[in-house]
Formats: structure tokens, sequence, C-alpha cells
């Protein structure tokens, strides 16, 4: 190239853009592929999968029944160890839900064009993880029928919910969480429902999608007010999701107990949920890819990117984990030394060991590009986040009850068979929710990913001759 | 049929273009012949078209903050007035004042967020005119893929410059394909 004035130095020679969706792909192949999984018949393997998860929700829903025909006492909870497996649960699914909202607002806002392939998706996680995380709180407090005591309403009895506790806000931060992530989602989805519309077949599904996306022409006029409405929802969202797993820790933070007291639990539950919910969104994106053939569209660079963004909050976890025993032995107390010596080699070693080696060993790998690209790879580190994130907060809460201030209240914890299968009702619950959502409605935003496409910017004009980077590389 | 069809007041003028390049060319030439009343359908939002329609920024962000603004006064009220007169309640040994302001934030923030989603969510259907399910765009067959790959640009007849041979002509000479007529429907 020849010499250019600096300040108009065109890097495109150098580095070309690598496009969103890889093989030159029109905008009608988009709308084929992607509406085409809705509009075609379920393929076999959607029903042997729905089978099995709605039958281990169906399980799950009993021994939730189970426990509120009972009573809590069902769990395996005791004293000291008040809190057991279901704030766990109820902290790891929240966590998990963490990476939609991160796609949808904070990368939007960064102008990351990557994140519409995924940003549907992981929105969709994001409701089924807080709709499993919240039955967690609510049948924890055993009489379920009253927990409309948190509500802040007159009753009869003129007591008003504490304002000023952790607990509190807690319900409103999650409610509003998930009030917030069903409005961005469904927006969202209105364009899309739009192409549903167009192209059904059938009287009752168009008229059903012709409710559902509104009457949406898509004109600029609309757009206009549309794109507005996005950012807006994006700009509120992004301290909403810093803060919701903020106000989660601060359930521990704000208490007095060894190894809940500190002040690195914000930074450190939302490093934490980011990286547990990138690791959910890979672990359910990587067989959604490939049983439903979106190679084009959710590539190996986009794999790439998240497998970049386990392994930052990976580290960021490795570090909170290392401060935390650094400021332990520093703080010079000796409640919290204990606490934090029992964590690493007292009776439950075991857990904290997996959790360090599932969330900070195993995303190193993702140091490595080959490992990046590999979906083996990549989806074992997902599955192993998954483990040591829910470790962690077995580690976190369990650990640090077990061992009371008076060695006469020392005591273990063992789940029962509810726990257990509670536990993996929600798992149920969630991907039978998934599972439902790919066969209903579009798994990738059409508009969106039309929007990133090279032909889409106004001032596109095709080459003249191949000047345009084609990716055409195909994995298995 | 036909004469039924004529008996109807004329809607708008549309024409399809190739792509979002032509339209937005298109839409730069209809904005410098002045017409008011028009619109450009694309399936995607297309970077830079409200200039290039002559559009300023949407006025749904200030309608936000004011929701916002409303959120965040509820929540204010809905802490202060119970834990201040209603039940008070000593936490900590601190009373509700100034001075113990902080803890009462968090829900502050919440409902700010809520109301103010709440806000843009209804305010871009509401400025939209929508949910309207009946359209005369819709009786238009090839306006059906304007949310698949086509492009159109649409010009009303309310507008005081709209004439039905003329903007026709006009559509045709900057590039526009399949210039149709589209009647009212109801």
């Amino acid at each position: 190239m020849a010499e250019t004035d600096a300040s108009t130095t065109v890097f495109v020679e150098r580095m070309p853009r690598r496009p969103l969706v890889w093989n030159n792909h029109s905008m009608a192949w988009i709308s084929d592929r992607i509406a085409g999984i809705v509009e075609n018949k379920a393929p076999r393997w959607w029903w042997v999968a729905i089978a099995i998860t709605s039958s281990v929700a169906a399980f799950g829903l009993f021994c939730i029944f189970y426990l509120l025909f009972t009573g809590v006492g069902v769990w395996g909870n005791n004293i000291p160890i008040a809190w057991a497996w279901g704030i766990t649960n109820f902290v790891f699914w929240i966590g998990i839900g963490h990476a939609g909202t991160l796609i949808s607002a904070i990368l939007h806002l960064c102008r990351q064009k990557w994140r519409t392939s995924i940003n549907r998706a992981a929105e969709a996680m994001t409701l089924f993880a807080v709709i499993c995380a919240g039955i967690f709180p609510g049948i924890h407090v055993g009489r379920i029928w009253m927990a409309w005591f948190m509500a802040p309403v007159p009753n009869p009895n003129w007591i008003w919910p504490n304002f000023r506790s952790p607990l509190m806000w807690d319900v409103f931060a999650v409610s509003t969480y998930f009030t917030v992530s069903v409005l961005f989602w469904y927006l969202g989805l209105v364009p899309d429902l739009a192409t549903m519309r167009d192209r059904a077949k059938g009287r009752v599904a168009k008229s059903v999608y012709w409710v559902l996306s509104f009457g949406w022409r898509g004109g600029n006029r609309q757009w206009r007010h549309y794109e507005m409405a996005y950012l807006v929802l994006a700009g509120i969202s992004t301290p909403l999701v810093l803060s919701v797993h903020s106000t989660v820790s601060f359930d521990f933070a704000t208490s007095v107990l060894p190894g809940w007291h500190t002040t690195i639990f914000p930074p450190y539950f939302v490093a934490g949920a980011i990286f547990g919910g990138f690791a959910m969104v890979l672990t359910l994106m990587l067989p959604a890819r490939s049983l439903y053939k979106l190679h084009d569209v959710f590539t190996w660079d986009h794999i790439d990117v998240m497998c970049k963004l386990l392994l930052l909050t990976g580290s960021i976890v490795g570090y909170a984990y290392c401060m935390e025993f650094f400021v332990a032995f520093y703080g010079a107390n000796p409640f919290e030394r204990f606490a934090f010596l029992n964590r690493y080699f007292g009776p439950y070693w075991w857990a904290s060991w997996t959790m360090f080696a599932c969330n900070v060993v195993m995303p190193q790998l993702m140091w490595v590009r080959a490992f990046r690209r590999n979906w083996a790879i990549v989806f074992f580190v997902s599955m192993c986040a998954n483990a040591g994130m829910w470790f962690e907060r077995f580690v976190i809460f369990v650990i640090s009850l077990h061992r009371d201030f008076l060695p006469s209240a020392w005591r273990m914890y063992y789940p029962t068979w509810v726990d257990a299968f509670t536990f993996i009702g929600t798992f149920g619950i969630f991907l039978t929710l998934f599972l439902l959502f790919i066969r209903f409605l579009p798994m990738v935003a059409m508009s969106e990913v039309k929007g990133v496409l090279p032909e889409a910017d106004p001032h596109y004009h095709p080459p003249a001759s191949g000047g345009e980077e084609t990716v055409t590389e195909v994995h298995a | 049929m036909s004469s039924v069809a004529l008996a109807k007041p004329a809607f708008a003028v549309i024409a399809e273009f190739s792509s979002a390049t032509a339209l937005f060319e298109a839409a730069e030439k209809v904005r410098d012949a002045r017409f008011r009343f028009w619109d450009v359908h694309s399936p995607f939002p297309i970077h830079g078209m409200n200039k290039a329609m002559g559009l300023g920024k949407s006025p749904l962000g200030y309608i936000i903050f004011c929701g916002g603004f409303l959120g965040f006064t509820t929540a204010v009220l809905l802490e202060f007035i119970p834990s201040s007169f209603l039940f008070p309640l000593i936490v900590h040994g601190k009373p509700v004042n100034f001075f113990t302001v902080p803890p009462f934030f968090p829900i502050m923030f919440e409902l700010t967020v809520l109301i103010s989603a709440f806000t843009a969510f209804f305010g871009v259907f509401i400025l939209n005119r929508l949910p309207r399910l009946h359209h005369p765009l819709f009786d238009h067959e090839p306006f059906n893929r304007v949310t698949n790959d086509a492009f159109f640009l649409v010009i009303e007849s309310v507008d005081p410059k709209f004439s039905e041979i003329e903007t026709r002509e006009f559509l045709e000479k900057i590039g526009g394909t399949g210039v149709t007529l589209l009647y009212a429907n109801d």
C-alpha cells in the first residue's frame, strides 16, 4: 500500500476484520436456517431429551411438594448449618443467569457485535436460571403461603419489612432482575416474531405470531424508538447485573461470620457468576450448534471469545480465592485464619480443592488457541466450571457454618435424598424450559445477526473481485 | 372488484429497493425532496438511517428518565413512610434518619431500574402506535419479505407533496422497483 497520511492509515489490509457469519450467507439463509428450526418437525432427539428432562423436573417438583407438606426437616440442614444446599442452589442458579445479561447488556454497550449470535439463547437461559433460583428462597421458608410477607404491603398486623436487611434487598434485586430480563428479552424477540409471522403457513401459527409481534412492520420510525429502548435497557441492565450478585453477596458479607465477613465478596461473586454463566452458555450452545447445524452463525470465533472470557473471569475468581486466604493470614484474626485453614485442610478439604481445580486450574487450558477450538476440551472445561461454581458456593456457605465459634457446636452436614433430588430436579426444570424455548421461538436473534452482516452497512459496496476475506474452515 | 378498490382512498405508494445501501441512498433523496409522511422498512435497523431520513434522536430517552425518577421517588416513599412513621424499626441500634440512609439505597436503585425498564418497554410500543394488527402495508404481498431480506420505501398519501402519479415516477427515478399504489383498508 502506498504511503498515506497518518490520520487516514487503513489497517484493513494488514488485519482484516473476521466476518461474524461464515461462508458469506445471505439474509434469507439466516431466516431459513433459524426460523426453520421452529417450523420443521421436532427431531427425534428433541423428544427423547424432553422426555428425560421433564421426568427429572417432575421428580423435582415431587420433592418440592414433599418438602412443603412435611416441613423443612426433610432437608439435611441443622444447627449450625442452617443454610445449606438451599442457598447454595439459589446462588448457583442466580449466578448462571448473569452471563445472559452480560452478553445482552454489557457487550452491547461495548459494541461487541459477536454477541448477536448468542444473546437470545443466553437471555432465555437467564430467565430459566432465575426461575430455578427463585424456587429455593420460596420453599426454604417452610410455610410458603406466608411468602407474601416479604412484599411491602399493609397487612393486618401492621408489620412492615425491614428495608435495611440484605435479605429484603435480595427480594427486590432478584424480582427486578427477572422482570427486566423478561422485558429485554421480549423486546428483542418482537422483530423476530414478525419474521415468524411473515413466514408462517398455518392460520393458527400466523395469528399467534401476529399477536405476539404486536404487528411489527420494521419501519425506521419504529426502529428509531426500538433502538433507543434497547440502548437504555442495556444501560440500566449493566449496573443491574453487577448489583444483583453484589446484593446476593451482601447476604453473607454483612454478617459477622468468619469466611463471610469480607469486602471482596461483591466483585468476587460477580466475576464468579459471569464465569459460571458463560460455562453454562457453552454447555448448552455447543450441542445446540451441532444438532441444528448452526456452525456458520455460532462460529469457532464466538467459542474462542467466550473461552477467553472464561479464562479471564476464572482467573479473577482465582485471584479472589488467593486474596481471601492472604487477608485471613494478614488480618491477624484467629477465627478468620481458622476458617480459611479449615476450608482447605479441614473435613471438607475435597470440596475446596475441587472448587479450586475446576474454577482456577482448568480454565488455564484456555490460554492455548488449539484448546479453545477443540469442542471436547471446551465442553470439558465448561462442565468443570459448572461443577466448580456449585462447589464454590457449597464451600463458602456450608464450610463456613459447620465450625461454629464454640467447638461444642461443631457439626457435619449430610444432604438427604430430598436435598439431592430437589437440586437435580431444578436441572430438569431448567433444561425442559430451554428445550421448549428452542422448539417454539427463534433461538438466534435473526434481525440482529442480519444487522452485522457486511451488506447491512449502508455504505457497503460489493467487492469487485474477492477483496473480502472469506472464512470457509469447517470443523467437525 | 376494481371499482370497489378504486372507491377506496389511496394510502401510500410503496417501492422496493435491492439492498440496504440502495435504500439508504433513496432515503436521502426522499428527505431532500422534502417529503414528510414517509418511512423506510428493513429487516434490521440500518445504521445512520435516522440522519438519512432527517429524523432526530428518539425522545424515548427523556421519557424513560421520567420513569426512572418516578421509580426512585416510589422507593423513597415506600421505604421511609413505613420505616419512619408506620413501623419504626431500630436495627443495629440505628434509628432512621439522614445518617442511616445508605442501607436504603439498594431498593431505591432497584425500583429506579424496574420502572425505567417498564417505561422503556411500553414506551417503545406506545410511541410506535403498536400493537396494530391491521395495516394497509400488510395487504401488499411482497411486503411479507420485509422481515426476511427485502427493503421498502413508503410515501403516504397524507403527505402534502403526494401525488399518485408524480410520486410513483419519483420513486421509480430514484431506483425503486415494483412501485405500487396501496389503498387504505378501512
